[in-house]
């Protein structure tokens, strides 16, 4: 991985880099500056190195699949379709509580930051307790508090668990969203508002033409980064009886009842997670240093 | 505290609302001790995750690259994922394939408990994010300072300890404040590997007294008192470390 160098900032550039003693150890730049990503300079030794170990491990696991049983190998490809149509429910359940919550949240931080002092009050209070409670606490008291039907104008709705833990998990998401644009929008400086008020514009029209479209974008990333923790949230799920990934790979353990594959599936569920999750964290510090305000 | 016991007694009488933890003495010893148990976890796993947050931090900055990227690999692996996912690959995974041994009473005894494990779980949780945490707080410290210091003889690991770190410290305490309520907040999933902390007991008294909104608003009323007292200590911390000049 490499990366490109940022904008020269003396603007005057020598060609090549000169020899220059310095009379200090420089720090080490481990880190490019933009992205944050570590430099790692690859070489072909360490592709063939990889891909060695990749195939010991394989071929290690696939020989250990004498006496009728398959291999570690072979045995996560057979539940591969399984653990992600499992998988597909946390990103299901991800995306329903984010777009519940962004849309109850954005309405509860434009209450934190109205005019009227009791709304202003009654929305901060709101927000504090579900954002200073546990997510595992508050999916409990949807879970339990909430009836799994009801009738509504005589028909019978019945509510799935799924959904319900959805509901469950975009409270908190409700109240962070709410920080976030309160944040957002307490950020921007109070210049701004006053520039608009010279300009004749009123309080509603300086918030909707003006603060809120620059606080847009320092929103979107802590935005982003809440969808991160969410979508590693839904594995909570499990505790309250959501069949997802994580409780297939219990069944599927149950299934086997072998123990030497308790190590490889719990893994293999991370690995699911973490090739989802880095990539929004990656994007996330992209977006944040790209549009970070220069102090 | 009879006259509160007292009170709670009358509510579940003429109202049937069932807040059993303050008129049964048992139950209330037991819900004590399930938030003595939180308040234990919570401390060790910020111990720990302070300690492995620093040691990261340093060892980041190391000049082994190896060393670079298994600090870099291990952050991004625990932050990029469910962190209940990680307490059932530890115990369940890594808890299966450890040694057991002989206790006194002759029954074969795993080599770390639930607890132990759900310590060690937690703490490698947030220890990640407070990696990154110190990082940028080392990072924060300006360079004329690091300069300063090895100016006036400190060598790297003296400079670190007596200038870069406290600095970095107080640099760095807000995020860090922000990552240990999390963590407090996150204690809750210990729950899943039969931790008895809050939410397991609560879930035990309301399988037994079937009061489960009575009970899971005094869980998240204990929750909500925790982190506010956790919270207004480190506003105090902050307050009481605060170096004139550097405004933070």
């Amino acid at each position: 991985m490499t990366c490109k160098a940022t904008k020269n900032s003396q603007g005057l550039q020598f060609g090549g880099t000169m020899p220059v003693l310095h009379p200090v150890r420089l720090p080490h730049k481990h880190f490019c500056p933009y992205s944050g990503v570590p430099y790692v300079n690859f070489h072909i030794w360490h592709g063939v190195l990889l891909i060695a170990t990749l195939a010991l491990v394989v071929t290690a696991s696939a020989s250990t699949g004498d006496q009728g049983r398959l291999g570690i190998w072979d045995t996560l490809v057979k539940w591969t379709p399984l653990l992600l149509s499992g998988f597909s429910v946390n990103l299901l359940m991800s995306i329903a509580a984010m777009a519940i919550g962004t849309v109850f949240g954005v309405i509860l931080g434009l209450c934190q930051i109205s005019l009227m002092p009791q709304i202003r009050t009654g929305s901060w209070l709101l927000t504090q307790i579900f954002r200073n409670s546990p997510w595992l606490v508050t999916l409990f008291y949807v879970m339990y508090v909430i009836p799994f039907e009801f009738d509504l104008f005589g028909t019978r709705i019945a509510l799935s668990d799924w959904s319900k833990a959805t509901f469950g998990l975009s409270l908190p998401v409700m109240a962070n969203v709410s920080e976030i644009v309160r944040g957002g929008v307490q950020s921007i400086p109070a210049v701004q508002w006053e520039a608009a008020r010279g300009l004749a514009f009123n309080h509603r029209q300086t918030l909707w033409m003006i603060i809120l479209p620059q606080a847009a974008k320092r929103m979107l990333p802590p935005w982003m980064n809440l969808y991160a923790i969410l979508t590693m949230a839904t594995v909570l799920g499990n505790i309250v009886g959501v069949t997802e990934a994580l409780t297939l790979t219990r069944e599927i353990i149950a299934a086997e009842a072998r123990t030497d594959l308790l190590l490889p599936l719990y893994g293999y569920v991370l690995l699911m997670f973490f090739l989802y999750v880095f990539p929004i964290s990656r994007l996330t510090i992209y977006l944040e240093r790209k549009w970070a305000v220069d102090a | 505290m009879q006259f509160l016991a007292d009170l709670f007694l009358h509510l579940y009488e003429e109202y049937d609302i069932n807040f059993i933890v303050f008129f049964d003495q048992w139950e209330f010893d037991r819900y004590v001790k399930a938030i003595g148990l939180t308040l234990k976890l919570s401390v060790l796993c910020i111990m720990f995750s302070l300690l492995i947050g620093v040691a990261g931090a340093w060892l980041q900055r190391s000049r082994v690259a190896p060393v670079r990227w298994l600090v870099y690999a291990y952050v991004q692996v625990f932050r990029n994922t469910p962190p209940l996912a990680q307490l059932y690959f530890f115990y369940f995974g890594l808890g299966t394939i450890m040694p057991r041994f002989r206790n006194e009473m002759g029954l074969m005894e795993p080599f770390l408990g639930n607890f132990e494990w759900a310590v060690l779980a937690l703490s490698l949780f947030a220890g990640a994010f407070n990696v990154e945490i110190f990082r940028s707080g080392v990072e924060a410290v300006p360079k004329t300072t690091v300069e300063a210091a090895s100016a006036l003889g400190y060598s790297r690991l003296k400079a670190y300890i007596y200038v870069i770190f406290p600095l970095a410290f107080r640099i760095s305490l807000p995020g860090l404040i922000n990552n240990i309520v999390n963590l407090l907040k996150t204690t809750s999933i210990a729950y899943a590997i039969g931790v008895a902390e809050v939410l397991y007991v609560a879930q035990q008294v309301w399988a037994v007294e079937f009061n489960v909104p009575e009970m899971m608003t005094l869980v998240l009323v204990t929750y909500l008192a925790i982190v506010s007292i956790f919270v207004w200590l480190m506003s105090r911390l902050r307050r009481h470390m605060r170096i004139p000049g550097y405004d933070m």
